[in-house]
């Protein structure tokens, strides 16, 4: 049981999960956001991890990932970063990021690494499930890292059930099937789909993420899953000068 | 041994579908239905009469007498700059076009490089009343306002891809985007053998007419259908896919894909993607990409729009590895030179991308008797400018 697990069976309404690009807006930013983040009320974490061609992303993290990767960020540099992470942050951490780099740095000893410096879980928006069955699954099980798959509104039951039974962790709901940094649009249509989820009775817990960017939207979104996932709001939020006393203000109007 | 795809999506380790699960209702869609859609008798019935009434098809088997004569050879010219829209990319988009009508879908997309599939893509949307949204990198679209203009006179909208390098591959990333942002109204008409699977196989079929038509020229013009050399240029790669696709079980033919060294494959400055790529993954396939040692694409090189992309299709891959086919790279300056040989010696002005293979003519050693073709992927119009401002024309 990692982290995320026992934040789950601990609390099971309304959490808030914030996404941010390491290295962003400076290199060596990356644990003191985490740690603000914790201190503001978040309940869990995904650090994303710069890639050049971020196909599911719109522009507010395409300019994040690029302004971190020109800053020299990589994963060797963001592991020596997360060295000093669980002296400084108790709550669960994933990594976010897409397959090009992790295949580089080579999945096993990444998956390895992410235990050595206390990650608990991944979100690899472009690795099928086939091939993470086939190839990778063993050496995230034997690290006890989470694997989260992403659900939209065009994934079918069938597909869903399947999602469910490979994960570990928790199922990322996207509210729409969008790149990154658009509004949340709720619908009847997005109501429907969120319904047809939740009654599904999956076994493993929701977040819904993707267009969730004020309280509004956040407490929407907990109405039909386990909580919300925040990223293009807080990274815009990053964008300006003395981000860091901002973060506060921002998690606290999130949660209302 | 086989070099077509499996039933999984993969050539050799090479292919597969890495997408976001945004994507995924549509390749299973593609990928459920795309051998059915072409296998039918009505689909092919369509695809034949465009090809030839509308595209131009069979294109001609020239012999280059004043070209074989210099390099002491039989060489023939495959005439795909002679198509509608004047390169070979045409006949991928006739195919899924149908292919998108069949889906239902109304709204078509593209990315463009130099602008040939985009123009490619224009015309049969325009043909077909469809919708059409072209992704051009917004630094290629200032070097081919040429084709802009073609794509909006034929009714695309023309968006520039501002990230990036805003060159060929950002294009692609904004098209993928676009078809994330639109699940159920939209086909995306992807203009090489790269992609998720079924687009490499799917974009080969379509340009297989190529070789196909060649095997049969060659009957009849030397009463054999196999040549012994095959020469195409290599960007993503869909004219060498579609010239090598019926030769690839005939193992005595021997298959040589061009690509671009750029300045030279050592200068940082290049394109040569077997030569200078690892294993990797990019939009949507695992091949050889440029990439840094973190994993991170770089922006190739090439003084052809055409051929600087970062990656090779799988398929590719797998023929470069197996052996199958002979990978080598010709710099801008010798690319440049052959087009300029084409034209003085047969009055033919070819696309730079094309060049590139011409120019390997001049690097190779051949019996008298040898016969050799050379697919012509492209005519020059477009390149003019560029022509122009290299040899002060």
């Amino acid at each position: 049981m990692n982290r995320i697990n026992q934040l789950f069976e601990q609390k099971k309404e309304s959490l808030l999960s914030i996404y941010f690009t390491a290295g962003y807006p400076d290199l060596n930013s990356t644990v003191d956001i985490a740690e603000a983040l914790e201190k503001a009320g978040a309940d869990f974490l995904e650090i994303g991890i710069p890639y050049s061609d971020p196909l599911a992303d719109g522009p507010v993290i395409q300019h994040s990932s690029l302004t971190a990767i020109n800053n020299g960020m990589t994963i060797k540099v963001l592991f020596e970063q997360l060295k000093e992470l669980r002296s400084r942050v108790t709550i669960p951490v994933l990594l976010m990021g897409y397959f090009n780099p992790l295949l580089q740095y080579g999945v096993e000893h990444f998956c390895s690494s992410c235990k050595e410096v206390g990650v608990d879980g991944m979100i690899i928006p472009d690795l099928p499930m086939y091939e993470y069955e086939d190839l990778y699954q063993e050496y995230f099980s034997m690290n006890e890292i989470s694997n989260v798959f992403l659900i939209t509104p065009q994934t079918s039951d069938e597909r869903i059930q399947k999602i469910d039974e490979l994960s570990n962790g928790f199922i990322y709901l996207l509210s729409s099937s969008s790149t990154t940094g658009k509004d949340l649009n709720v619908s009847d249509q997005t109501e429907n789909y969120f319904s047809r989820i939740k009654n599904m009775q999956l076994k493993n817990p929701t977040m819904i993420g993707f267009g969730i960017s004020d309280h509004t939207s956040f407490a929407k979104a907990s109405e039909y899953a386990n909580g919300a996932i925040v990223g293009t709001a807080f990274v815009k939020i990053l964008e300006k000068d003395h981000y860091m006393e901002q973060i506060p203000k921002f998690i606290k109007e999130l949660k209302g | 041994m086989n070099y077509q795809v499996d039933e999984k999506g993969y050539y050799g380790v090479f292919g597969g579908a890495y997408i976001p699960e945004m994507l995924y209702p549509n390749i299973k869609e593609l990928r459920e239905k795309y051998l059915e859609f072409i296998e039918d008798p009505k689909f092919q019935e369509e695809y034949v009469m465009l090809l030839k009434d509308y595209v131009g098809r069979p294109s001609p088997l020239f012999l280059a007498e004043r070209l074989s004569k210099k390099y002491g050879a039989k060489i023939y010219l495959k005439r795909e700059d002679l198509n509608h829209t004047g390169a070979h990319k045409i006949n991928n988009t006739v195919g899924q076009i149908l292919v998108a009508e069949r889906l239902g879908k109304k709204r078509i997309i593209a990315e463009t490089g130099a602008g040939q599939h985009g123009v490619a893509t224009a015309t049969v949307c325009a043909l077909k009343g469809l919708e059409c949204i072209v992704y051009m990198g917004a630094v290629d679209i200032e070097r081919q306002a040429p084709n802009v203009a073609r794509m909006k006179m034929m009714g695309a909208t023309v968006i520039p891809a501002t990230s990036g390098s805003q060159t060929l591959k950002d294009a692609t990333n904004e098209a993928l985007r676009d078809w994330i942002n639109h699940p159920t109204d939209t086909h995306y008409i992807l203009g090489s053998v790269v992609g998720p699977h079924p687009y490499p196989d799917m974009v080969a079929r379509f340009q297989s007419i190529i070789s196909e038509e060649t095997k049969w020229q060659l009957q009849e013009k030397t009463g054999k259908s196999t040549p012994d050399y095959v020469l195409a240029c290599v960007g993503g790669g869909s004219n060498a896919m579609g010239m090598f696709y019926h030769f690839l079980a005939d193992e005595d033919v021997k298959l040589i894909a061009v690509e671009a060294a750029g300045k030279g494959v050592d200068s940082g400055e290049s394109a040569a993607t077997t030569l200078l790529g690892k294993e990797g993954v990019l939009h949507g396939s695992r091949s050889l990409v440029m990439q840094t040692e973190d994993g991170q694409v770089v922006e190739p090189y090439s003084i052809s729009a055409g051929l600087d992309y970062p990656g090779i299709g799988p398929q590719h891959a797998h023929l470069f590895t197996s052996r199958r086919a002979l990978y080598v790279s010709i710099t801008d300056d010798e690319a440049m030179l052959a087009g300029m040989e084409l034209s003085k010696l047969e009055g033919i002005i070819p696309a730079i991308e094309t060049a590139h293979a011409l120019a390997y003519l001049g690097k190779m050693k051949f019996k008298e008797d040898d016969t050799v073709v050379v697919c012509l992927s492209g005519r020059g119009d477009k390149d003019l400018d560029t022509y122009m401002k290299y040899f002060g024309l």
